[in-house]
């Protein structure tokens, strides 16, 4: 990052010498100081979990959430700057909307994904406006396209994905990720794993206080996107924490 | 002439993925005198410490009542939060207009968190320098809502902004599980003894410079009057203080601010 | 240079008076240039009558909620044109909404509402709307419509639960909205009402008898209300949820109609 402080580095509309947009960069540097949050796609739905950081005591148990319904059938988890994400979930809802009155029929998730990755896009041309702070991960289950999930990054780009993290921990997320055998997982395991491995992605000298945000879609949903039953969430959760302290408890026995 | 190269405008972000200009905004709202909300199972409490420009000024208003079942407080510029205030106002108005119904508090506050965005992220627009506190009671019960100029907002159990409210948060923090099964008289007073931790030694809560606004079941949105305030001081009188002087940022009372701190005191509170 | 006004055709100094820096306008010469030779009024049409439409609705509160009923005929003139158009829906879990008159003018309101349920599923914050709510926001919508001239020529009949309590309420094209305790919208409310009326009089109805009461109203209404038809729909609201039944058909019998003589 030689170019850092030349002056190429201060607005999205300019290219540095070496061709890079470094707004767009430094962008997504805000979603990378933001809690993990990853996607899993497997056999019959996809399921979102959140490493939700609480940096207050005074604030509301459960409340500020960062998984969010963008229609009947699509869920949206963000991690970055939740002001920013929020405009984007708004965003996504009113092409679902629009899509509906339209067609009649729920947007697809590759069609929705492709708006708002558009929408996204046009806020890294000009320099009256800065990129998003903000990665997004949407995900949908159908009849007819089974289960779909799609990250979105700050500099519009965005990927259909079988396992996908962001924020914080994403490199540690996605190595645990990359040892499931996601197309053969159900959902009902999934969340499990999922729990699990936010919870071994935490870094608990750094960020003290967390809450855990877990919600699916899929067939046993009947293609509707919820947050995950209370009673799942915290057996799955439960079994996180077992699963963490087994680990330092044989991490002792090693020493 | 900046402090980086990266703090002049809101559309840029710095190479650690931060925007300067927003955060600056974040300090407006320290500049404004405190502020402390809380609620038990049933009411929301607004408490403010009001300011007065002058000898000679009246107390600048702190809280500003939204409609019937929602009122806010503000640390930072006055004018941006009469601004928002004007719009929430008018977001209730039309809800009850079209659904004969008083709006959801967190649907508002919602909507008053995309307005904010919108601000933080055009060049030709600045953040708005003012956080609020807003209290709010619905089918849900009582709220309590935190909002900043970086157009993020908390759903709260409690909470204190403002100049010197650090030691508010402090004493919230440390009642908090108290509040939830207190009377309406011991909220307040919780609330009292919180804002008066943020006050310099000299100066004590009076019936001038505090400001309590209440709402609740059957309760709607009501604005303390003399009577009543004096009601609800005389619960906190005369008990010795807890959390120890404040000092540090604030100029001593006794002085008298520098003229060209009063300008800019005008349009704070 | 918006702020210099329009500097090659002014606007005139008075209503067909000459315009500055203009030759006189003279009445009923085309070749004028100029705002005043301009059509003086641009004509616009506006929706005048309903096409396809439909007939009553019956609705009636009973002491744990409320009932409506309406029939599936889309009429196209005195045409029976449709015979499956359901215009009984559940809006959420405690409202229900019936509506009668031009069948794509409810159609088009039905998929907003729809959208407006969607919207509030997305906050996920937990509140439902409430009955009294639609109710309002309809009446503000279709008083909205008339109000251009334009209206969305509907009967509306919202039922649900309002605070634990049964809530009936309807609004028709003009806006004019009223709760009852029983409501009958077309030829319904000449030829239904007194029925209802007659029932709820003699005490407060339950889920059966008012259910009775309401079959009571489509038969009769089918044997005189030449829009109308045997297969109808039949919903149910209380605090437990809606429940709106598959379309039935009524049993009819004529054999008495050669008792009617015709001079």
């Amino acid at each position: 990052m030689s170019s850092i402080g030349t002056g190429y580095d201060l607005s999205a509309s300019q290219f540095s010498p070496d061709g890079r947009v470094f707004q767009v960069e430094y962008a997504a540097k805000a979603v990378e100081n933001s809690g993990t949050v990853i996607g899993l796609r497997g056999k019959d739905g996809v399921v979102f979990a959140v490493e939700k950081l609480v940096t207050s005591k005074l604030y509301e148990p459960g409340a500020n959430k960062r998984i969010f319904h963008v229609d009947e059938h699509v869920g949206m988890a963000v991690s970055g700057l939740i002001s920013d994400a929020r405009q984007i979930v708004e965003t996504a809802r009113t092409e679902a909307s629009n899509y509906r009155s339209q067609y009649g029929i729920p947007v697809p998730l590759k069609y929705l994904n492709e708006r708002v990755s558009m929408y996204m896009h046009a806020y890294t041309l000009y320099s009256a406006v800065r990129p998003y702070g903000c990665a997004a991960i949407m995900g949908s289950w159908s009849e007819h396209d089974g289960p779909q999930m799609f990250m979105l990054e700050p500099s519009g780009v965005s990927f259909s994905y079988f396992g996908c993290a962001v924020g914080k921990a994403k490199q540690a997320a996605k190595t645990e990720i990359e040892k499931l055998k996601l197309a053969d997982i159900p959902v009902k395991d999934l969340v499990k794993e999922a729990a699990r491995i936010i919870y071994l992605v935490h870094d608990e000298l750094k960020d003290k206080q967390f809450e855990l945000e877990l919600s699916w879609v899929s067939k046993d949903t009947k293609g509707r996107h919820q947050l995950v039953p209370k009673e799942i969430a915290s057996e799955a959760e439960n079994q996180a924490k077992q699963a963490l302290a087994d680990i330092e408890d044989s991490d002792e026995g090693d020493m | 002439m900046f402090r980086n190269q990266y703090d002049s405008d809101v559309t840029v972000w710095s190479p650690q993925g931060r925007l300067h200009q927003v955060e600056y905004a974040m300090e407006a709202v320290k500049l404004g005198s405190a502020t402390v909300a809380l609620k038990n199972k049933q009411f929301a409490v607004l408490i403010a410490l009001k300011r007065a420009v002058s000898e000679l000024s009246a107390y600048q208003k702190k809280i500003i009542p939204i409609d019937d079942h929602i009122g806010i407080s503000m640390s930072g510029l006055t004018a941006d939060a009469r601004m928002l205030s004007r719009y929430m106002r008018t977001e209730c108005l039309n809800y009850r207009y079209a659904h004969d119904a008083p709006m959801p508090v967190g649907r508002l506050i919602g909507m008053v968190g995309n307005k904010m965005q919108i601000c933080t992220q055009r060049y030709d627009k600045r953040p708005l320098g003012v956080g609020l506190l807003v209290a709010g009671y619905d089918d849900q019960g009582p709220h309590i809502y935190q909002t900043c100029p970086s157009a993020n907002f908390f759903d709260c159990r409690a909470m204190a902004i403002g100049a010197r409210s650090q030691s508010a948060r402090t004493y919230l923090e440390k009642h908090l599980t108290s509040f939830h099964d207190c009377d309406l008289q011991d909220l307040v007073a919780h609330g009292l003894r919180a804002l008066r931790d943020t006050l310099p030694n000299e100066v004590d809560l009076n019936t001038k410079n505090v400001s309590i606004a209440i709402v609740g079941p059957k309760t709607p949105l009501r604005v303390a009057d003399e009577a009543e305030l004096s009601r609800f001081l005389a619960l906190v009188e005369g008990e010795e203080r807890r959390g120890g002087t404040a000092t540090g940022d604030a100029a001593p009372s006794g002085e008298e601010p520098q003229p060209q701190v009063r300008i800019v005191i005008i349009n704070i509170n | 240079m918006a702020f210099m006004g329009d500097t090659l055709s002014p606007a005139p100094l008075w209503h067909n008076g000459p315009t500055p820096g203009a030759f006189y306008n003279f009445p009923a010469n085309s070749s004028n240039l100029g705002p005043a030779s301009r059509p003086l009024q641009d004509f616009r049409a506006h929706s005048a009558s309903p096409i396809t439409t439909t007939t009553s609705v019956i609705a009636v509160k009973f002491d744990k909620g409320c009932v409506i009923a309406a029939d599936t005929l889309g009429s196209y003139g005195s045409l029976a044109r449709f015979r499956d158009c359901p215009r009984v829906m559940k809006v959420n879990d405690l409202i229900m909404l019936g509506s009668g008159g031009d069948y794509a003018d409810f159609q088009y309101l039905r998929d907003i509402i729809e959208q407006k349920i969607i919207d509030e599923q997305c906050l996920g914050d937990g509140l439902n709307l409430k009955p009294r709510s639609l109710h309002c926001w309809l009446t503000r919508v279709l008083y909205n419509k008339r109000s251009k001239m334009d209206p969305l020529w509907n009967n509306y009949v919202v039922a649900g639960i309002q605070d634990g309590e049964p809530f009936l309420g309807a609004v028709d094209k003009l806006g004019t909205a009223y709760e009852d305790a029983a409501i009958a919208t077309g030829l319904g409310a000449y030829m239904a009402t007194p029925l209802i009326r007659d029932a709820t009089e003699k005490g407060p109805l339950d889920e059966e008898s008012a259910k009775a009461l309401v079959r009571k109203c489509m038969e009769v209404l089918f044997y005189r209300d030449a829009r109308s038809f045997p297969r109808y729909q039949l919903g149910v609201v209380t605090a437990a949820g809606v429940t709106i039944d598959d379309t039935v058909e009524l049993k009819h019998d004529w054999s008495l109609a050669h008792m009617i003589k015709m001079k």
